[in-house]
């Protein structure tokens, strides 16, 4: 019974979800039927949109990861935004500035610039929460907007692309030693190895959490952080190396569409991530094996969207809209249970874990 | 969880020294640079620089006004921001089909009141965690505003759209210095300026304000004598989305006569930040948006005298200048007890 709410609640918040947005894009006087028709070919109708939903999905799961973990401990990572950035920026300057470097050894130098970043923008909200009890929310959204104003002044000035038939303001094309390989022949297909990296970061995340001594001591942090000190668990540390290993996925997600998707950055590029993947974690239940599937969902919604337009004249952004609503479905199961007479467990209702994320507003933790 | 009260509850104290010592602080700091600008510029400099700071720290002093009527009677709100952009959005919408600023003002504020009461409903009555609550609501603003923005003016906004015109408040904008930077502002900066005061009344002299710090604080003893603890939180929380709603009319009704996408750029956040480093009272949280205020005029009023530095680098500075202040650099903030918990009636 308990599988069939995990799965039903969600299933049945995306349905909502989907229904809603119809009635708006009708109100609105969009033809709702041709739009889903273009989001259903864009996504899921032909293996080409396949393997765009996959490629999209990717950053998604990444981000999703990062925002379930910081959960786990009772944090509240806005900032994954920021660290995908960060984690792109890094990532392709080792691919384009470093030089005469063999093929995966350049390739995991760029992956490992990326991780680093991504993992340092994170560390600072943990160290402020940890030392000062800054509330990680304020300071997380605060570091986007300095990594988007960093990103965007690096990209137009000190790393822009020499050439001057380019005009955007876009860096240069990393080198062929460090992009990754695709993952299927047919050029037509961008799915790149980064999916097959993603799952074994889902699963590298679950065990982490549920068998490893500081996944014990993550979620000890998160249930009851004083119980947690009176354990001897160090909680300072414990938060700065949760966010840090929070960024560093954030991170792998921004350095992946670096290597795999794009070989170059642009300002601007990750916009959305950051609240998407609050969704996903969100949708997923805050589990990492559950995040895939929402992961998936999400990407299929991105890669539908364009296709979507196209034959639609519907606005992307609703696209947003529907998102939002399915999270608002997922938060409030409540909101399911009234509308579809369904009984709801208990242990079904909290979306985070017994995880409070606002009770610790201003408050030193450590 | 079990949340221990304190005996004393830092924030339920008016006088706080420490609050005025720090804000005593800053301004010394921006007097010195005031004055130096002043010597350097001229006195007209120095006027301006403070002028705009008002204006610009209108939309930070009505976000943080909005979170401390939601936050002392125990209700987080970090969808200010949303609140914001859905309502700097929806003023601009009726603006454009009225032609009435009044009739756009007042739907600006009833927008964000309901998606303030979208928040109420899910963090009160189902019991949503309020950080998620408030998140939901910036996604769904951001989503609203984006697919209505495109789907309705995708040829750009129409031309010949007004903002509110200034106000010289009888004789007083005449008087040199005070009157320059005071009297001679808009509207929405003017009542922002008010509410501070009203504010700081309600929620010290009269029965509302006692009633709201009690459920802040503790809303069992609250309960106890009478209160109706979630009514005063929902009459809060919507309060606050009006009061948020006039800052989002700041953005396209008094600022600017045009929307853009994810306009509001993240003053509900530093709102936020405001409040915080205000320590949750009407005249902190003021003083602390005019420190942020300060530091958005700061490089407008750069870019004036010719002094050339890319906008990408003096524009960090109200985000660092925030993450400064949460992190506690100038005294850690206590918020109202009950802050962010559900209240459940045993």
């Amino acid at each position: 019974m308990r599988f069939l709410y995990s799965v039903g609640v969600p299933l049945l918040a995306v349905l909502t979800a989907l229904v809603l947005g119809a009635v708006v894009i009708f109100a609105t006087g969009g033809d709702a039927l041709r739009a889903y028709q273009g989001l259903w070919e864009g996504s899921l109708g032909r293996p080409q949109s396949i393997s765009e939903t996959l490629v999209w999905s990717i950053p998604y799961v990444f981000g999703g990861l990062a925002v379930a973990l910081a959960f786990k401990a009772g944090l509240f990572n806005i900032g994954v935004e920021g660290q995908i950035g960060l984690g792109s920026l890094a990532s392709v300057y080792v691919g384009y500035a470093v030089k005469d470097v063999p093929f995966p050894f350049h390739l995991f130098l760029a992956l490992a610039a990326g991780v680093a970043a991504g993992a340092l923008w994170g560390a600072i909200p943990g160290v402020l929460k940890a030392k000062t009890g800054a509330h990680e929310v304020i300071v997380t959204i605060m570091l986007n907007y300095v990594a988007i104003q960093m990103t965007s002044f690096l990209v137009s000035g000190p790393m822009k692309d020499p050439n001057p038939l380019i005009a955007n303001a876009q860096t240069p094309k990393i080198l062929q030693s460090a992009r990754l390989p695709p993952l299927l022949p047919d050029p037509q297909y961008r799915l790149h190895w980064g999916i097959v990296i993603a799952v074994l970061a889902a699963v590298f995340v679950w065990w982490l959490l549920n068998k490893s001594t500081l996944g014990f001591e993550i979620r000890t942090v998160g249930a009851n952080p004083q119980a947690a000190r009176y354990a001897g668990v160090a909680v300072g540390r414990t938060i700065v190396v949760t966010m840090a290993l929070s960024g560093a996925l954030a991170g792998m997600a921004g350095a992946l569409e670096v290597v795999g998707l794009n070989f170059y950055h642009t300002a601007g590029f990750s916009v959305g991530y950051g609240f998407d993947s609050i969704a996903v974690a969100l949708l997923g239940r805050g589990d990492p094996i559950g995040v895939l599937p929402s992961a998936v969902l999400f990407g299929g919604l991105a890669a539908g969207a364009s296709r979507m337009q196209f034959l639609s004249q519907i606005p992307i952004d609703i696209i947003k809209l529907i998102q939002a609503l399915v999270l608002i479905f997922i938060a409030a199961p409540a909101l399911i249970r009234w509308l579809y007479r369904v009984r709801v467990p208990r242990e079904a209702e909290s979306v985070a874990g017994e995880v409070q994320l606002t009770a610790s507003w201003g408050k030193v933790e450590a | 969880m079990s949340v221990a009260v304190p005996a004393i509850p830092a924030t339920a104290t008016r006088g706080n020294l420490r609050l005025w010592l720090q804000i005593a602080f800053w301004a010394a700091i921006a007097t010195v640079l005031l004055v130096l600008t002043g010597v350097q510029f001229g006195p007209a400099a120095t006027i301006s620089i403070l002028a705009v700071t008002i204006t610009k720290a209108t939309p930070i002093t009505l976000g943080a006004l909005s979170g401390i009527c939601s936050e002392r009677s125990g209700v987080v709100n970090i969808g200010i921001e949303g609140l914001m952009l859905t309502s700097a959005f929806m003023g601009f919408m009726v603006g454009v089909y009225t032609h009435n600023l009044a009739i756009a003002l007042v739907a600006a504020m009833v927008s964000s009141a309901l998606l303030a009461l979208l928040h109420a409903v899910l963090s009160i009555t189902f019991r949503v965690d309020q950080i998620i609550s408030g998140t939901v609501v910036n996604i769904l603003a951001v989503g609203l505003t984006g697919y209505l923005n495109r789907q309705l003016f995708a040829t750009g906004a129409p031309p010949g759209l007004s903002v509110l015109p200034r106000v010289d408040v009888a004789g007083l904008s005449a008087v040199p210095w005070l009157g320059e930077i005071l009297f001679q502002q808009k509207p929405i900066a003017l009542t922002a300026i008010v509410l501070v005061f009203v504010l700081h009344f309600c929620l010290f002299r009269t029965r509302w304000g006692l009633r709201t710090r009690a459920v802040g604080e503790h809303p069992l003893a609250a309960d106890t004598v009478g209160v109706n603890v979630n009514r005063l939180r929902y009459v809060n929380v919507v309060l606050g989305g009006v009061i948020a709603g006039l800052g989002g009319a700041y953005f396209t009704l008094e600022s600017v006569p045009h929307f853009e996408p994810l306009m509001t750029n993240g003053r509900g956040f530093i709102a936020l930040a405001a409040m915080i480093f205000g320590k949750w009272t009407p005249f902190g949280a003021w003083g602390a948006a005019l420190l942020f205020g300060v530091a958005e005029a700061i490089p407008t009023a750069m870019q004036l005298q010719g002094i050339n530095v890319p906008f990408q680098i003096v524009g960090l500075l109200p985000y660092i200048l925030t993450i400064v202040v949460v992190a506690g650099a100038v005294g850690r903030a206590t918020p109202p007890a009950a802050d962010g918990i559900p209240y459940v009636r045993a």
